[in-house]
């Protein structure tokens, strides 16, 4: 059984469909990449998957169960937990009380939730910075600082709203370690992500939007080459220039 | 070791407030029932406005309604008001609850929550000042007469001693969440409420507890208002500038933090009084007010976090070279 | 009724300033308060109708808004909501409790020659002091639309509250125009103080009374819309004269602090305006 399975999912403002009937499945233990040009609609689905936004039309179905009308936290609650694209680290709180929340979720008594949240901040390397406030952090470190709290929370279904965004080669390349290393403890992904590398390198399978529709669907290697991928990204004389296979 | 050197004084600090007023005249013990009064006050306002930072000003609504609640069980009832207090501080906690539920529910932030709990504060002190049976706007008086039983006494140190209490068990209630689930929650919602959310808080819930906590040690809060001073007018038990007067305290000694408004009501109430004591004795009424509205400005502009923080940084920078 | 375009005009110095630079003006009633002592003061020691003297109500109130944006609100511009509402609460306290000082808790009222003659308009009975406020409150409400779309400076402080990083990126000088908006803001309330002052009396306590009118009259026609300000003045000004003529004159700031709280819950958008967030 599929662990998220959306059908018909729809989110327009005003006038323009940011989702147009997204159909969506992802399997238990997948990573699946959903990329597509910027006002595609990733984000508003992420909105939407975790409560923040409500469909105008459409069904989501985390773990068998509806998701309709339920609010963030409980969604949370449930085993599906995001990061936000723009992150939002509580900034005078320190790192470690910043990623404790995200435990809480699990563990009410807070020396549990601390001893737990100690051990995320090591797993991510923020350990140096555990006592600071959050508001002291470079931009690679936030990034990591809310990827730690989603994962404190224990989902079962992590959704990644750009997390390498903005960081280095370096930066990178660590990231995409770590989140190798999230699932292969046991915890499905969803990854929105502009940077194909990494995309590529973690996706088992990737979901192209466009007009907040699926343009294409495949594994990575398929998704590279589509016609319609280039088109999407590049513009459509891209694919008219490029050479007959 | 310095942990241990601030516990110690903490201890002996509690150990010497209730032996003052043996060495104090009858103005300090009235001066520091005041200071106590106000950082209870300041402390049950910092759970919601400082912890959750959700701004209310209207703070002076639960106080009201306390202490007219109190004062009508005492008088008309013959109920003495060690009970009507509670009595007095649930009403207030249903006000809260309805002020924080309308507001919480509707999402109403910053400005806008602000303009709601003032517009109730409002409504209460217009009802009040209407309604004739409880002494419309000339307000309601307490025949002194001396009874411990209906919270009368004639030694203003038992005020002193009710008023320590009072403050101790505020503190000792904020020290202790803000060690647990509830007070890291509230710190977080203060932060940014959509991350809470999206970590599993139900910011709605805990929003509303600490609203009704608030409110509800604010209107048992009303009882000893009311008991102290003998008279209510509805101008001043649910005016903005009461409410003000709770606010200024906490953020000016440090919103959220636990000391904050203890801090604030020692700095504030010596200050307010002393400006009441000698302006109005020149007829210069409100220069008190002024003075806060600068101090206000003040403590934005180069202290946004109170002073409290900054005392502990200081005395924390100082410790290693001591110890 | 004819309250309404005092109403407005104060509504509009509100508005402006919010909509420019996202700050809520908690003194805003105080500063009128502070032009209707203004008045009253050339009035009284100078023999100045208040009718003429609402210019220089007006220039005072200006400069007053220039400074306190200058020295105090320019440096919390981009603080959070809570830092920027506690300093203004700490301006409103100063404001009125300076007046409370300076003029005492007495009620004042402003005489003038004009208040006490009436004409009659057609069939209807009027004051010709409130005409006045009403006419001149009206013009100086259409001068400032002119003024916002027909300037330079005007389209500046307009294309600063569309987008503060549109404006600094074309090379505004966003700091000056900040602080015009909220002289101009505060003028607004100079100007109105003075109007009102031969028609209302007044006291330093009153400022409470008048900034959560322009609140109530902001709100309801959305937070920085001028259209919504203008039109929102003048509606509250016939349901307060409908609350007076039915209710006891005690409980008619019930019905606008009701009114308040009905908005607040059901209206946030106001019923001209964008959703303030």
């Amino acid at each position: 059984m599929s662990l998220l399975e959306t059908r018909g999912l729809s989110k327009h403002f005003g006038g323009v469909h940011a989702v147009a009937g997204l159909d969506l499945t992802l399997a238990e233990g997948e990573v699946l990449g959903l990329i597509g040009p910027n006002g595609a609609g990733k984000t508003t689905a992420f909105n939407l998957l975790s409560g923040f936004l409500a469909p105008d039309a459409g069904e989501i179905r985390f773990r068998g169960r509806s998701l309709l009308g339920l609010k963030p936290h409980t969604i949370c609650q449930l085993g599906l937990a995001r990061t936000f694209q723009i992150v939002r680290p509580f900034p005078r709180l320190s790192v470690l009380d910043n990623v404790m929340v995200g435990a809480l979720a699990r563990h009410p008594a807070v020396a549990r939730a601390r001893g737990l949240a100690r051990a995320v901040v090591e797993r991510v390397g923020l350990g140096a910075r555990a006592a600071q406030p959050a508001a002291g952090l470079t931009l690679a470190e936030r990034k990591r600082l809310e990827l730690a709290r989603a994962l404190a929370t224990e989902p079962m279904l992590l959704l990644l709203d750009e997390v390498m965004a903005g960081l280095n080669p370096t930066e990178i390349a660590t990231l995409v370690a770590l989140i190798g290393d999230i699932h292969r403890g046991g915890v499905s992904i969803l990854l929105i992500e502009h940077n194909m590398r990494a995309v590529m390198a973690l996706s088992h399978r990737i979901v192209v939007l466009n007009f907040g529709e699926t343009v294409a669907e495949g594994p990575p290697a398929v998704i590279a080459s589509h016609p319609r991928v280039i088109e999407a990204y590049l513009g459509e004389e891209y694919v008219h220039a490029a050479p007959p296979r | 070791m310095t942990r241990w050197v601030w516990a110690a004084a903490t201890v002996a600090l509690l150990a010497a407030l209730p032996l003052l007023p043996s060495l104090f005249g009858s103005y300090a013990v009235t001066l520091f029932t005041l200071i106590f009064f106000y950082g209870f006050l300041g402390q049950a306002w910092n759970i919601v406005g400082g912890y959750a930072g959700q701004l209310s000003a209207g703070h002076a609504a639960f106080l009201g309604i306390g202490a007219y609640t109190a004062a009508l069980l005492s008088v008309e009832k013959g109920i003495t008001p060690w009970v009507g207090m509670f009595v007095g501080g649930a009403l207030a906690a249903v006000l809260g609850t309805l002020i924080g539920f309308l507001g919480f529910r509707f999402g109403l932030r910053g400005f806008y929550f602000v303009l709601l709990t003032v517009a109730f504060a409002e409504i209460c002190r217009i009802i009040a000042s209407n309604t004739d049976a409880i002494g419309g706007a000339v307000g309601y008086y307490i025949t002194f007469t001396g009874n411990p039983r209906q919270f009368q006494f004639q030694d203003a140190r038992v005020y002193y001693y009710v008023a320590l209490v009072l403050m101790l068990t505020a503190t000792g209630v904020v020290a202790w969440l803000e060690r647990r689930r509830f007070g890291v929650y509230l710190s977080a919602i203060r932060e940014d409420e959509s991350a809470c959310e999206a970590l599993g808080v139900d910011t709605f819930r805990y929003k509303m507890l600490a609203m009704m906590l608030s409110s509800f040690l604010t209107g048992v809060g009303g009882a000893f208002y009311a008991f102290y001073l003998f008279s209510l007018q509805p101008g001043s038990v649910f005016g903005i500038p009461l409410s003000v007067e709770i606010i200024i305290r906490a953020i000016v000694g440090g919103a959220g933090t636990v000391l904050g408004p203890i801090l604030g009501s020692f700095i504030l109430s010596p200050l307010a009084e002393l400006a009441r004591h000698y302006f109005a004795q020149g007829g210069w009424h409100g220069a008190h007010l002024v003075v806060y509205g600068l101090l206000l400005i003040a403590v934005v502009l180069f202290l946004p976090e109170g002073a409290y923080p900054r005392l502990a940084r200081l005395l924390r920078r100082r410790a290693p070279d001591t110890a | 009724m004819l309250f309404g375009g005092v109403f407005s005009l104060m509504a509009v110095g509100l508005t402006l300033i919010f909509g420019v630079m996202r700050v809520v003006n908690f003194a805003h009633g105080d500063m009128m308060v502070w032009g209707m002592y203004l008045a009253w003061l050339m009035a009284t020691r100078g023999g100045v109708d208040p009718y003429a003297g609402f210019v220089v109500c007006a220039a005072a109130l200006f400069l007053l808004g220039f400074v306190v944006q200058r020295v105090l609100v320019q440096r919390i511009v981009d603080a959070p909501h809570e830092m920027q509402i506690l300093l203004m609460l700490g301006v409103a306290l100063v404001l009125e409790n300076a007046a409370l000082l300076a003029f005492g808790p007495e009620p004042q009222r402003v005489r003038s020659a004009l208040a006490q003659s009436t004409l009659w308009l057609g069939p209807v009975f009027v004051d010709v002091a409130r005409l006045i406020a009403f006419g001149v409150a009206v013009v100086l409400t259409l001068l400032l639309s002119l003024f916002l779309f027909r300037t330079d400076l005007g389209r500046s402080i307009r294309a600063a509250a569309d987008n503060t990083y549109g404006a600094l990126v074309i090379g505004t000088d966003v700091r000056r125009v900040y602080a015009v908006a909220f002289g101009v803001g505060a003028a607004c309330v100079g100007a109105a103080g003075a109007l009102v002052a031969p028609l209302l009396p007044f006291q330093p306590p009153t400022g409470l009374q008048l900034s959560v009118a322009s609140f109530n009259i902001v709100i309801i026609g959305g937070m920085g819309s001028l259209l919504g300000a203008f039109m929102g003045g003048l509606l509250v000004a016939v349901a307060e004269s409908l609350g007076a003529v039915f209710l006891k004159p005690s409980l008619k700031e019930l019905v606008s602090f009701s009114l308040l709280v009905l908005i607040l819950l059901f209206r946030p958008a106001g019923l001209f305006g964008r959703r303030a967030s």
